[in-house]
């Protein structure tokens, strides 16, 4: 298979990465030589193996629903690139 | 004292509990060292000052019970600490400082450690030579120019160059055990599930592992007895009975059963990594374990399936580095131009190389094709694992195909970079624990490193095979602080 330009453009609208001409020829050699290197799990049938999610073979604990930290609103706008006193500011939206 | 760098961490440990050394002569000394040695640049942020005077803190009122009294300890900066900058060597966490620590520092700190800076490492743990850093190559003290490997790199660095006595790192596919095998260094991965993921910036969150990097395995098991603890801030935090790994080391290893697996051999192996590994035999057998031949044949479908899983979960990681909550932003003109730009210019190559991957797979109509298919691969060489644990108690193989390259020499050709962990990436993908020891010079004198896999939750079986051996091995590192003028 191939990637090719077109479908390098529509990845990097999904990812939210801007990428212009050249960066997307770049990153398009790149890209297939790493498919070139995956597809080698095309020689295994695994039509009747489970897939592994997670390696960890427990269930997830259950906790009572109790509130261990409150107030944290300073500390978690604290890092926010600009903030506007209780918010966190994005370019205007609405026309 | 003389040479307060050149003592291990226990040694340091019982000089302390002993009082011939304070806490502040121990960290000036490194700290010394670290300002003496910036060419390596394994440093991403320094607290030298905060460190002195948290050491001269501890030495007022003295906690000679807890583990790790009054040591300075340097951290990969993948680690969140609290009011210190945690970057993971990328652009986009420049100006990041967490309000919160991680819980895998947090456990070193109460034991009794000093933070003294934060170490480099490749851009979100994405790399094997430490290049993708936004803060620049590290260097390796063996030889100038050579990669310390990746993405810890900063970490092992630190260690084999004595800048700090011991740290942590973390392990996604190898990116522990790679670095120390190509710095001479020891490196555990735990098993999945055996260290707090919590405060670790996200890589491949199926995979990361917090694991300790030491100049040896004794210092290895203490510090691993630190970090390991049952957290319920970690969803998959494993809740198993975890030893007391530096009491219970032993060098009885007799009658353990080691397995080679042949699928290992791979093509275009280097000779004298082939001879390391016949050598790694012998010295199994001259503790006394017992070597038998086995097989994990999907061996060769662990590299696809890693390039498949790990980027599509840090493509998911990564969507919250838009530019709002925190980190860089950079303008643009609406919303979604915003997010484009911010993360067009915040993360580097590797990282974008890797989200694109990433999302690819799982976008529709190629989910089943590549994720689902990965994740069905992933099982079968689990169960390779599975199998071969019925007849042995442990695996030996080498660390790495090769010793450390020279920087710039892999960075044109992704694929190539990604062989290095090769003998790496099964271990992560079955969730099971692995040691890098270090076990010989390649005819470069560069080290070069054998790895011991274990079965899940067993880390003191293979600390202990790996301490025989290290009996048996005896390597001595090669390091002539070139780098200080």
């Amino acid at each position: 298979m191939s990637i090719d330009l077109k479908t390098i453009k529509h990845i990097s609208k999904l990812s939210r990465i801007s990428v212009d001409d050249k960066k997307a020829e770049k990153l398009a050699g790149d890209l297939n030589s790493i498919f070139d290197f995956i597809e080698k799990l095309n020689e295994l049938k695994t039509d009747n193996v489970e897939p592994l999610t997670s390696v960890a073979e427990t269930s997830l604990k259950l906790r009572s629903d109790e509130v261990k930290s409150k107030n944290l609103r300073e500390q978690v706008i604290k890092n926010s690139p600009q903030e506007n006193e209780d918010y966190f500011v994005v370019p205007k939206v609405i026309e | 004292m003389s040479d307060i760098t050149k003592q291990s961490l226990s040694e340091l440990v019982e000089n302390i509990k002993s009082k011939k050394l304070s806490s502040s002569e121990v960290t000036k000394a490194f700290v010394e060292r670290s300002e003496k040695s910036k060419e390596l640049n394994a440093f991403i942020t320094e607290d030298y000052e905060n460190a002195l005077n948290k050491a001269k803190t501890f030495d007022e009122k003295p906690n000679l019970d807890l583990k790790l009294p009054g040591i300075p300890m340097a951290v990969k900066d993948l680690f969140c600490t609290k009011n210190l900058r945690t970057t993971a060597g990328s652009k986009i966490l420049n100006n990041f400082v967490p309000t919160y620590e991680s819980t895998v520092t947090q456990n070193i700190w109460n034991e009794g450690a000093i933070l003294v800076g934060k170490l480099n490492c490749d851009e979100f743990a994405m790399g094997s030579s430490n290049e993708t850093s936004f803060f620049g190559n590290v260097q390796n003290p063996i030889d100038k120019n050579l990669v310390p490997g990746g993405s810890s790199g900063g970490s092992s660095s630190a260690v084999a160059a004595q800048l700090t006595p011991i740290t942590i790192g973390t392990d996604t596919g190898g990116s522990i055990r790679q670095p120390a095998s190509f710095t001479g260094t020891v490196g555990l991965k735990p098993t999945y599930g055996s260290c707090s993921r919590y405060g670790i910036v996200a890589f491949a969150s199926s995979l990361d592992q917090a694991g300790p990097m030491a100049q040896n395995v004794k210092d290895c098991a203490l510090l691993q007895e630190v970090i390991s603890t049952y957290d319920e801030k970690d969803s998959t935090s494993i809740d198993f009975k975890r030893n007391e790994y530096s009491k219970e080391l032993t060098k009885d290893i007799k009658g353990k059963k080691i397995g080679i697996p042949k699928e290992y051999r791979v093509d275009g192996m280097p000779k004298e990594i082939e001879d390391l590994w016949k050598k790694g035999i012998e010295y199994a057998k001259d503790c006394g374990a017992e070597i038998i031949d086995i097989s994990l044949p999907h061996t060769n479908y662990a590299l696809p399936t890693y390039y498949i899983v790990a980027p599509a979960e840090a493509s998911s990681n990564l969507a919250r580095y838009d530019g709002v909550k925190y980190g860089f932003r950079a303008e643009g003109e609406n919303l979604i131009d915003m997010y484009e730009k911010t993360r067009s210019e915040g993360f580097g190559a590797e990282v974008q190389r890797r989200i694109m991957i990433g999302t690819y797979v799982l976008s529709s109509g190629y989910y089943d094709a590549y994720y689902l298919k990965a994740q069905k691969v992933r099982k079968l060489i689990k169960n390779d694992f599975d199998e071969a644990y019925k007849k042995v108690d442990a695996i030996l193989t080498p660390s790495t195909p090769s010793s450390a390259f020279k920087i710039g020499e892999k960075t044109n050709d992704p694929v190539s970079m990604y062989l290095n962990d090769i003998f790496t990436v099964p271990v992560n993908l079955a969730g099971l624990p692995g040691i890098s020891i270090p076990a010989g010079h390649d005819a470069k004198g560069y080290p070069l490193g054998l790895q011991i896999i274990g079965k899940a939750f067993d880390e003191q079986n293979i600390l202990n095979i790996a301490y025989a051996m290290e009996e048996k091995i005896n390597f001595k590192n090669n390091i002539t602080d070139w780098w200080i003028k």
